[in-house]
């Protein structure tokens, strides 16, 4: 017996990880979901979801249940086991992604040595979901959507990768949790040092995740729902989860290699030590604002819901307040803050990525193309170069690593204004000739 | 008009035994969300690109013109405003106007230039809810809310004034049944004071945007030639450099008094059709403007009896109404009841474009294509 918890005693902690990943997953799915409707409904000069307990904070659950008692539809040619499966694989796919990403300095299920190469792999194997599923359905509209949304990923997959290479020449490692140790001892965020890269990342990230503006594969005003056409039901609410656990991974990844993962901004300067308390004091004006608004709420059971939701801001404000009076090395300390500053970084991405989804057109599938072949592609590549002679120079000739960083952004930033002025001279559509009458 | 490959049979009348096997047939609508209503169009594409099409249109036949042959003239005028729902006022400009014709009687001023503000209004109005779903078919998913925002203050005039919102019927037969309501002008002037600042507002979102342009540059064009072969009015054929406009061709209601611009383009694409209606709007909010400050006093109502019995004759009159020329062809027997009523709806006409615009764009452009011709189904198929 002894044995056996000696043996389950390493595995325990990171077990705890996955059971809570999984279990409060869709419940925080659902919240970004009803975080976008309340973005989208500001962005749109409305007040979007009101009804379903105060301020709508109760839309996520009676959305679930509504999806879970849906009737569930298998088209009648559809190929039913890949159609059941697809869904399936992936939530799967987005959700494994989540074992190596660093939470904060504790709270990470296991810290691989190719950590970065895990979850990217894993995440793409999530397309196979959406094309098994388009192609499964039997349907135009479905298949039409798996086939852009294969291209668009395969295409845009590269793009991403080579981001991500000019992030990991100077963390000089695969291993998430070490990425954000580079930063701590460089003491720069790598958005700073590769800014080309970090928007390269965030462009093709927003294209791999299928969201707006290159929302094409599920365009709702061309092909009704893309691959998700004849789905219904939770097979439908699957997908969406995945589609919302592969914008955590994005976001995660981000954070991670360019915006210094669980660090607080100035990690190293003893003058921002207040940024600490930050957090509690955040989530205490959370709960005083909610106890403000609790009794102005019209029915008394939307007044207990806006009172819950106040005390569960005090619990997470005392748990934050709590971190910060432990001493510095403690390592609830550092995981609790960690926790914080790398879901507020978390949550910076999925707000941009919900406003530039609110505010941009979308693309058409040839520009989309373009776009990745003929612009980032070829701008990520000369970044990538621009990174290697920056370190070349600084560990050969001694430059200080900034100048050539410097150098190297310069020349992309040159090549990519090249690259646009090229495109621009192409000749567009012929103008037919007008002429009164 | 672009050639198809011979292997495939021209349309129309296709027949789709012989297809390739790299074509295949996609049905949009009669229930789509940008197909604007219950057009259906068959669509063969060659992977994503349009090499035909066939619009099936008569999901919403309700035998209009049937109707008008037995009903009185009055009695007809509020079935006109179900044809361009989004654009009552105009539609019963038009009606009340060939009658009026018909029955030779002579409208107050007064009544003329309360029909040209709201009429203009209505044209903002329609023009609105055009921007707000075009948009929203090229994905822009905000600017539609903005554009109701302000097509509401509009409907909450039209409500004040004759208790209706989208159904109107605002005029009748001879000028107009109700007095202005008090405090009107002022609800005209508050909301024109600031609709200009609210239109570079939706500029701001679209006109520069790089998407928004390389979405709309070069899509759909329609050269001046096709236009006027193709009988198409209104924006889409002033987009393609036509300077036509019957407001200035042939003056109705008051729009002789004032002065304002007929906005061209010269490419003949989406961009430019977007461009167009744009300065339409300002271009009605100009006329509104000047209207608003001097509305002559007077009666509202020209002398028409209670039974109208126009003498045996035809008359066709037609307005610009917001989607291109109305026109209305009214022959009378000299009954109380029109011998025939043939409505030329703008609509109608323009969608017969839409094949011409279609072949060799994509599938995405094949929405921003419907979205502008801005169809409204109620009227195409009347």
């Amino acid at each position: 017996m002894d044995a056996v918890v000696e043996f389950l005693k390493p595995h325990l902690l990171p077990l705890l990880w996955a059971v809570v990943i999984v279990a409060v997953l869709p419940l925080v799915a659902g919240y970004i979901v009803l975080l976008e409707r309340k973005v989208m409904a500001d962005i749109q000069a409305r007040l979007g979801p009101m009804r379903v307990g105060p301020h709508g904070l109760l839309q996520p659950i009676a959305d679930a249940l509504k999806l879970l008692l849906k009737e569930d539809i298998i088209p009648a040619n559809a190929d039913k086991w890949i159609f059941w499966i697809a869904p399936l694989i992936s939530v799967t796919a987005a959700m494994l992604a989540l074992s190596a990403m660093p939470f904060g300095p504790v709270f990470q299920i296991a810290d691989l040595n190719v950590g970065l190469l895990f979850i990217v792999a894993v995440s793409s194997l999530g397309i196979f979901g959406i094309v098994l599923g388009g192609w499964s359905s039997n349907s135009h509209y479905a298949l039409l959507g798996a086939l852009r949304s294969a291209a668009q990923v395969v295409s845009y997959e590269v793009a991403v990768g080579m981001a991500l290479v000019s992030g990991l020449l100077l963390a000089g490692t695969l291993s998430m949790r070490k990425m954000v140790e580079a930063q701590a001892e460089q003491g720069v965020w790598f958005a700073f040092l590769v800014p080309v890269g970090f928007f390269i990342y965030l462009v093709a990230g927003i294209a791999e995740l299928n969201r707006a503006p290159f929302d094409l594969p599920e365009a709702e005003s061309e092909l009704v729902a893309g691959y998700m056409t004849e789905y219904s039901g939770f097979r439908w609410a699957l997908y969406f989860l995945g589609e919302y656990t592969a914008m955590i991974v994005v976001s995660g990844i981000g954070t991670t290699l360019f915006l210094g993962g669980w660090l607080r901004p100035f990690p190293n300067v003893a003058a921002f030590d207040f940024l600490d308390y930050l957090p509690a004091v955040l989530f205490l004006a959370l709960t005083g604002y909610c106890f403000y608004r609790a009794p102005k709420q019209p029915v008394p059971i939307q007044k207990a819901v806006m009172g819950l939701f106040g005390v569960l801001c005090l619990g997470i404000t005392a748990a934050l307040g709590w971190a910060v009076t432990l001493p510095a090395e403690a390592v609830a300390r550092a995981g609790i803050l960690g926790a914080f500053w790398f879901l507020a970084k978390v949550f910076l991405f999925l707000y941009s990525f919900m406003w530039f989804r609110f505010t941009f057109p979308r693309y058409r599938f040839d520009q989309l193309m373009r776009l990745g072949w003929h612009f980032l592609i070829p701008v990520s590549l000369v970044n990538v170069m621009g990174v290697g002679a920056a370190l070349v120079l600084h560990r050969q000739a001694g430059w200080p690593l900034w100048q050539g960083l410097v150098l190297g952004t310069v020349v992309t930033l040159a090549v990519a204004a090249w690259l646009i002025l090229v495109r621009q001279r192409r000749p567009v559509a012929a103008p037919s000739a007008g002429g009164e009458v | 008009m672009a050639e198809t490959p011979t292997r495939h049979v021209h349309f129309p009348g296709m027949d789709t035994t012989v297809l390739g096997a790299d074509e295949i047939i996609i049905n949009m609508g009669p229930q789509h969300p940008s197909t604007h209503g219950v057009l259906r169009v068959k669509l063969h594409l060659d992977g994503e690109k349009v090499i035909g099409s066939e619009c099936i249109i008569g999901y919403l036949h309700r035998g209009v013109e049937k109707i008008a042959e037995h009903r009185s003239y009055q009695q007809f005028a509020p079935y006109v405003d179900r044809m361009d729902y989004v654009a009552a006022v105009s539609n019963g400009l038009g009606y009340c106007e060939a009658v009026e014709k018909l029955l030779e009687v002579e409208v107050p001023p007064r009544a003329k230039v309360v029909r040209t503000i709201l009429t203009e209004l209505q044209r903002i109005a329609s023009h609105l809810l055009w921007l707000g779903t075009h948009a929203l078919d090229i994905g822009a998913l905000t600017p539609i809310f903005y554009c109701f925002r302000e097509r509401e203050e509009i409907l909450k005039i039209f409500e004040k004034y004759c208790g209706a919102r989208l159904t109107t019927h605002a005029f009748r037969i001879g000028g107009l049944q109700y007095e202005v309501y008090d405090g009107f002008e002022e609800d005209v002037k508050r909301f024109l004071a600031d609709f200009d600042r609210k239109i570079d507002e939706y500029e701001a979102l679209l006109t520069t945007n790089r998407i928004w342009v390389e979405r709309t540059k070069g899509i759909g064009v329609l050269s001046a030639q096709d236009a006027i072969a193709l009988g198409v009015t209104g924006p889409v054929l002033r987009a393609s450099g036509v300077k036509w406009d019957i407001r200035k061709a042939f003056p109705y209601a008051a729009y002789d008094r004032y002065d304002f611009e007929i906005p061209v383009g010269s490419n003949g694409d989406t961009y430019d059709r977007y461009l167009v209606r744009m300065e339409e709007m300002r271009q009605s909010r100009r006329i509104c403007l000047q209207a608003i400050e001097d509305i002559p006093s007077g009666p509202i109502l020209g002398k028409v009896g209670k039974v109208m019995k126009p003498a045996p004759g035809e008359v066709y009159h037609s307005i610009e109404a917001p989607k291109g020329e109305l026109g209305y062809y009214i022959v009378s027997d000299g009954t109380t009841q029109p011998y025939r009523v043939r409505i030329r709806p703008p609509s109608f006409i323009n969608l017969q474009a839409f094949d011409t615009m279609v072949r060799g764009h994509l599938v995405a452009d094949v929405v921003a294509i419907i979205g502008t011709i801005d169809i409204v189904l109620g009227e195409v198929d009347r």
